[in-house]
């Protein structure tokens, strides 16, 4: 039940939301519905966290085999968290803009949440394209209309490599179906699946296109800064802080445990791109004087390290416990990992979003000496820079730590070299994200910083929000390590292709 | 079988009302409740009822499948004369007799889903083409329409050469014009029936406009007056699709080793030259015309991977791609600028049609939650299954990627660029929207629940 209204919740809402044309009324609709969701998800993580109320199935398209299915593991609870708490963060850090057309910019919104929910929890391949789809559409809308100067060109490019990833996935989905027994998309038909090595081989990339573009590995990245810069902040928060998360689940869900040879077999191939991906991410966000365009780098180069931990994972554990043991905790970093850098990049944004809007300008070279005139907004912005880095005592700290863990264990002959390269990400992360913290707030003020920033309520509730789960989880993340502890023994197990190679 | 009775006495009756001088409005309220019978009379044989038995002499019988095909022409012709007959009235003076040749096209249309005979192929594509010669030309006065009308003639008539040469040949093979018998039982076909089948895949290739026979279908389409090519372009194409398949499906499908890999070539032919012109073009009506290519293309697929799911598919896509393909013509035909320039800002001043006109543009597109997509979808899993059918996919799919480019690109001067200076858009009446809004309703529901119209096949 609770799955089918985080769906419902959202999709209810925007279409309401759709509808009246008195200003403010859309953005407490917003408001209301994006509480409603994560007072859901809440509840269901505390009252109702039993399977069966996160489980819903019903008929849907009888002849093509397809059910609408949905079904909250620990993955899809934790991402529907984040979610959640992403769209309230963009409702809260949109709250003082006046959006032209708020009705159906909020409408928007509240669709693509509705789209990514599906994404999270369905266990039907069809149904899970759909939401993949169905969340990019409002999207394209969201960027296209109340984005940058550039903002056709960029969101259609966006649009069309996103669309390409997502059609061949579909033959792969198609593919998949046909060889079920019973014609099935369900997840559990596809998992029982056992494809000959040469097939998985070309399958392989028929998924990984979809979900390397929308990570983005490199080199599939190019949309990504582009489009980010000039995209309305609010929409941004969003593609990058839940839906760029899409493709990580995605990869998860439907790849590791379905096609486990092929991935096995390309793993090398995929992590030595993410590695390249760390560095040369990094690299170019050194250089950068735009605040989202640095933003934008930084993202490529954390989703980098973390497509990186979960191609590691792929390998063979002779059924020892060890071994498993090792890829166990590695899963659980790079859950971890997700939910954190999603609310650490949540709150970039918001930060980014609010200096743009008080000073008109994103180039860190306009900035400086605002943690004189502004000291309330430099704490906020360096604890969720430090979260950046992740130092320890933030959340990221333990994610990315049990990530280079699952990366040292990696079957691959060549382990060292990327966990050496993928070190000095960290180090470069630190250069970036000083750089953009001493730039912003020290040094000489000057005629536009001079008179410093004001947070209203709704901002300070919302960076207040973010720092609050920054130092929970960096304290104890244990939590999120309990809780995703069952899931991830029993995925590491359905990963494994041990069971494979013996026949 | 109703309806090729009724279409024909309407055909005839439409005919007499232009001599007894009615008024437009009244010879257009005729019409539309003609077709409206039609619809009905389609649906009522569903249930078993018969206007009259017709015996055909094992000439050409009526099956599930014709009927569920026909009742979508029908109801999408219908919708068609609400929404586009208003504007016929300004092609000429002759009103009553468009509506009449309409009408007769659609005896035509049975004759094509329902034949055994080759005979009778035959007689309902020509039945279905003499008339759309004259409807293109019908806009006297204008040089495009007369070249338009003149080309489409000389061709059509070289390729109905072609397929008569055909069933000549195939008739010299095998003694006999009935479908069921023209491939013997040993299947093993001889030169003759072969130079027969392919003169006949050529001629109705070129009828559906699948490259490289496409070559008339952007000059006509854009010669001839917009309200008649969406007509065209729609179910005429989709009905010639039926019989292509209904031919290549019951006489000469255990043939299928022989012609599959051509159709497969024509298919991705078809899809490439469609979609990668459709680019460059800069007037929606041409852009249109060379869609249709593109989707033919799709549809073709269905052909190549045949089986039940191609069959469905092909309903499916009919529904679809008409629907959407019939709104976008009505509007186009009533703005004041056929460019793509000429939808800027359509959003700002009339965002019911923007809204209209987004969701049968990402119908065409084949983006999920329409049925489009699902049309292409059923499309798709057939041709995975055939021989070669993921090379053939894989083009597909990114040549529909390269089609959302430029569907996207009408999407875009509607919703996100300004309107021109002085820019006029048409006044759209309150019937016309409402009209309009069923249709997206109508693609919405099919692209969620496929299965509304999809058990009419069997039940």
């Amino acid at each position: 039940m609770i799955a089918l209204l985080l769906f419902l919740v959202p999709l209810i809402g925007g279409l309401l939301t759709f509808l009246p044309n008195k200003s403010g009324m859309a953005r407490s609709l917003a408001l209301g519905s994006a509480l409603l969701s994560l007072a859901g998800v809440i509840a269901g993580l505390t009252l109702f966290k039993q399977p069966l109320y996160w489980e819903f199935d019903a008929e849907w398209l009888q002849t093509l085999g397809s059910r609408f299915s949905l079904k909250g593991d620990a993955m899809g609870m934790l991402m529907s968290l984040l979610t959640s708490i992403g769209v309230l963060l963009a409702v809260l850090g949109s709250w003082n803009n006046d959006v032209q057309g708020s009705n159906r910019f909020y409408g928007l919104l509240l669709w693509m949440q509705a789209g990514m929910m599906v994404v999270f929890l369905a266990s039907d391949a069809l149904l899970f394209y759909f939401g993949w789809e169905l969340a990019l559409i409002p999207a394209y809308f969201l960027c296209s209309i109340w984005g940058g100067e550039k903002r056709i060109a960029v969101t259609f490019k966006f649009f069309i490599y996103t669309f390409v990833g997502s059609v061949l996935m579909l033959i792969g989905l198609i593919y998949l179906q046909s060889l079920t027994p019973n014609h099935s998309f369900q997840m559990q038909a596809f998992r029982n699946l056992e494809i000959p090595e040469s097939k998985q081989v070309w399958l392989f990339w028929l998924f990984f296109l979809a979900f390397a573009i929308k990570v983005p590995v490199f080199p599939f990245h190019t949309w990504q800064p582009d489009t980010y810069e000039q995209s309305p902040t609010t929409v941004t928060m969003l593609l990058s802080g839940v839906m760029v998360k899409m493709g990580l689940v995605a990869m998860i869900r439907w790849m590791l445990p379905i096609l486990g040879i092929g991935v096995f077999i390309w793993s090398d191939v995929v992590i030595c791109l993410s590695v390249i991906g760390i560095l040369y991410a990094s690299l170019i966000a050194i250089r950068q004087d735009d605040l989202k365009r640095l933003i934008a780098y930084s993202s490529i180069a954390h989703m980098g390290l973390t497509v990186a931990a979960l191609f590691s994972l792929s390998g063979f554990s002779n059924n020892s416990n060890v071994v498993l043991q090792y890829h166990q905790v590695g899963f659980q970093g790079i859950l971890l990992q997700l939910f954190s850098h999603g609310i650490n990049i949540l709150g970039m944004w918001l930060l980014a979003d609010r200096i743009e809007r008080r000073f008109g300008t994103r180039k860190l070279s306009e900035l400086g000496g605002l943690a004189r005139t502004a000291p309330t907004f430099t704490i906020f912005f360096l604890l969720i820079a430090f979260a950046n880095i992740a130092l320890p005592l933030t959340n990221a700290f333990p994610g990315e730590f049990l990530q280079f863990n699952a990366l040292f264990h990696a079957q691959s002959p060549y382990r060292f070299v990327f966990l050496v390269l993928a070190g000095l990400g960290v180090i470069l992360s630190a250069i970036y994200t000083l750089n953009m913290v001493r730039r912003i707030f020290f040094g000489e003020t000057n005629q536009a910083t001079e008179n410093g920033l004001r947070l209203s309520t709704a901002e300070c509730l919302a960076l207040s929000l973010v720092v609050g789960l920054i130092l929970v989880f960096g304290v104890y993340p244990q939590a999120v390590l309990d809780f995703t502890n069952d899931f991830s023994r029993e995925y590491v197990k359905a990963i494994d292709i041990t069971r494979f190679l013996a026949k | 079988m109703n309806l090729l009775l009724l279409a024909a006495f309407w055909g005839v009756l439409m005919m007499f009302i232009s001599l007894s001088g009615r008024s437009h409005a009244t010879i257009r309220l005729i019409a539309q409740v003609g077709m409206g019978l039609l619809f009905l009379s389609t649906l009522a044989e569903m249930q078993g009822f018969l206007i009259y038995d017709l015996k055909a002499a094992e000439m050409f019988a009526m099956d599930r499948y014709g009927l569920v095909m026909l009742s979508v022409l029908s109801g999408c012709g219908f919708l068609y004369f609400l929404l586009s007959g208003r504007d016929m009235a300004n092609v000429g003076s002759d009103y009553s007799e468009y509506f009449s040749l309409i009408f007769f096209i659609f005896c035509g249309f049975v004759l094509v889903l329902s034949f055994t005979s080759l005979l009778m192929l035959f007689l309902g594509i020509e039945i279905v083409t003499i008339p759309l010669y004259i409807l293109t030309g019908s806009d006297k006065r204008n040089l495009k329409s007369n070249e338009a009308s003149l080309k489409y003639f000389l061709l059509g008539a070289f390729s109905t050469g072609l397929m008569l040469m055909g069933i000549a040949l195939i008739y010299g093979a095998r003694g006999t014009f009935s479908t069921m018998e023209v491939v013997g039982a040993s299947g093993i076909p001889t030169r003759l029936l072969l130079g027969g089948l392919f003169l006949m895949f050529f001629s109705l290739a070129f009828k559906v406009s699948a490259a490289p026979f496409h070559f008339w279908t952007p000059d006509v389409y854009d010669g001839a007056p917009t309200v008649f090519t969406s007509f065209m372009a729609t179910l005429v194409k989709v009905a010639a699709f039926a019989g292509f398949l209904r031919l290549f499906d019951h006489a000469f499908g255990s043939l299928k080793t022989t012609w599959q890999i051509w159709a497969g070539a024509v298919a991705v032919l078809t899809l490439i030259i469609g979609n990668i012109t459709a680019v460059y073009q800069q007037s929606v009506k041409r852009l249109l015309a060379y869609s249709s290519i593109a989707q033919a293309g799709f549809m073709m697929l269905g052909l190549y991977g045949l089986g039940d799911g191609a069959r469905e598919g092909m309903v499916l896509y009919a529904a679809s791609y008409s629907l959407a393909t019939i709104a976008i013509f009505s509007v186009l035909t009533r703005m004041n600028d056929y460019t793509i320039e000429g939808f800027n800002g359509l959003a700002k001043k009339d965002p019911w049609i923007a809204g209209i006109l987004a969701v049968c543009l990402l119908s065409l597109a084949g983006i999920p939650l329409t049925a489009g997509f699902l049309a292409k979808f059923y499309m798709l899993q057939a041709a995975l299954s055939a021989k070669y059918g993921l090379v053939v996919v894989v083009i597909a799919v990114l040549m529909a990627a390269v089609s959302v480019y430029y569907y996207f690109r009408v999407l875009q001067a509607m919703y996100f660029r300004a309107a021109e200076e002085g820019a006029q858009f048409p006044a759209f009446s309150t019937g016309f929207k409402r009209v309009l809004t069923l249709i997206a309703i109508l693609i919405l529901v099919l692209g969620i629940q496929p299965g509304l119209l999809l058990h009419y096949l069997y039940f």
